[in-house]
């Protein structure tokens, strides 16, 4: 006879910690990326006067942009192991929709954006909707 | 200066931002659905996977996926890009339906309105902050303060 294996389930807080894990990093990834894109320019601009070389370059000499890259990388590892622990019905909803209310919440906070009431009814709208898609 | 209106030109980059996404995971997804299963003991099938048609296809557009994120935030707030992009999750379900042919619930339908109206209210405001001329870049000041400091 076999026994079938099946893996304990997370409690309650360690489940919370996992997706807040993905929440946190993804959403100090992006911030850090639109910080480092804001203080690059616009890339439009930058291609039209020097090139696509020259918008690739203003980019990867950029180390904010670095920063960024490599909280969205642990985001992408916090992701890996949640899905290992937690069913993805779960997971994917709860992480992206959440990623959309807490940018807009440090997008207010760290980089001073205007996030008036159409953008907060867009984040929730979309949020709620995003939640509804991947469920 | 402060873009409020979106060119067309910035537009097609938010749609290129929507698009890319829903159909690289797609190529993605259809490339690793003809290979057997692959696992940890035989990861060179997995560098042998990137060099399939779909794969490759794939990787191609969400590279594309990300430059044109790096660029729409270039010249637009975060707050703007980020529900914007979630057009991405209706292409995805709606090419699920039609391509891959999977059945959507009345519960997907619903997120589909919801994000379709969430990224209509987005896009008709002002896609940047205006920042008064005190906070304006540093680097107008900065052959002043080389000045002073000679």
């Amino acid at each position: 006879m076999t026994i079938p294996f099946s893996a304990p389930q997370p409690g309650f807080w360690a489940s919370t910690a996992m997706i807040a894990a993905i929440v946190l990093t993804s959403t100090t990834g992006e911030v850090l990326t639109a910080a480092a894109m804001k203080s690059i320019g616009d890339l439009d601009e930058i291609r039209a006067h020097s090139g696509l070389g020259g918008a690739i370059r203003a980019v990867l000499t950029c180390p904010l942009f670095f920063a960024g890259v490599a909280f969205l990388a642990l985001a992408f590892f916090s992701l890996l192991m949640a899905v290992n622990h937690l069913p993805v019905s779960l997971v994917a909803p709860a992480s992206a929709s959440l990623t959309l209310v807490t940018n807009a919440i440090a997008a207010k906070l760290f980089l001073k954006e205007n996030v008036d009431r159409r953008r907060w009814t867009a984040a929730v709208l979309v949020c709620i909707g995003v939640y509804f898609l991947a469920h | 200066m402060a873009h409020h209106k979106l060119s067309v030109r910035q537009y097609m980059i938010l749609g290129l931002v929507s698009v890319c996404t829903p159909l690289g995971d797609s190529c993605l997804s259809r490339g690793m659905a003809h290979l057997p299963p692959i696992t940890l003991s035989h990861l060179v099938s997995l560098i042998a996977a990137v060099f399939t048609p779909w794969i490759v296809l794939g990787i191609a557009l969400l590279i594309g996926y990300f430059a044109s994120y790096l660029t729409a935030l270039s010249w637009a707030d975060l707050t703007f890009v980020m529900p914007a992009a979630g057009l991405g999750n209706v292409i995805l379900a709606l090419l699920s339906r039609f391509w891959l042919h999977e059945a959507i619930s009345m519960e997907r339908w619903a997120g589909i309105v919801l994000v379709t109206v969430g990224v209509g209210f987005v896009t008709q405001g002002p896609s940047l902050t205006e920042r008064p001329p005190a906070e304006a870049p540093a680097e107008e000041e900065q052959p002043e303060l080389e000045e002073q400091m000679r």
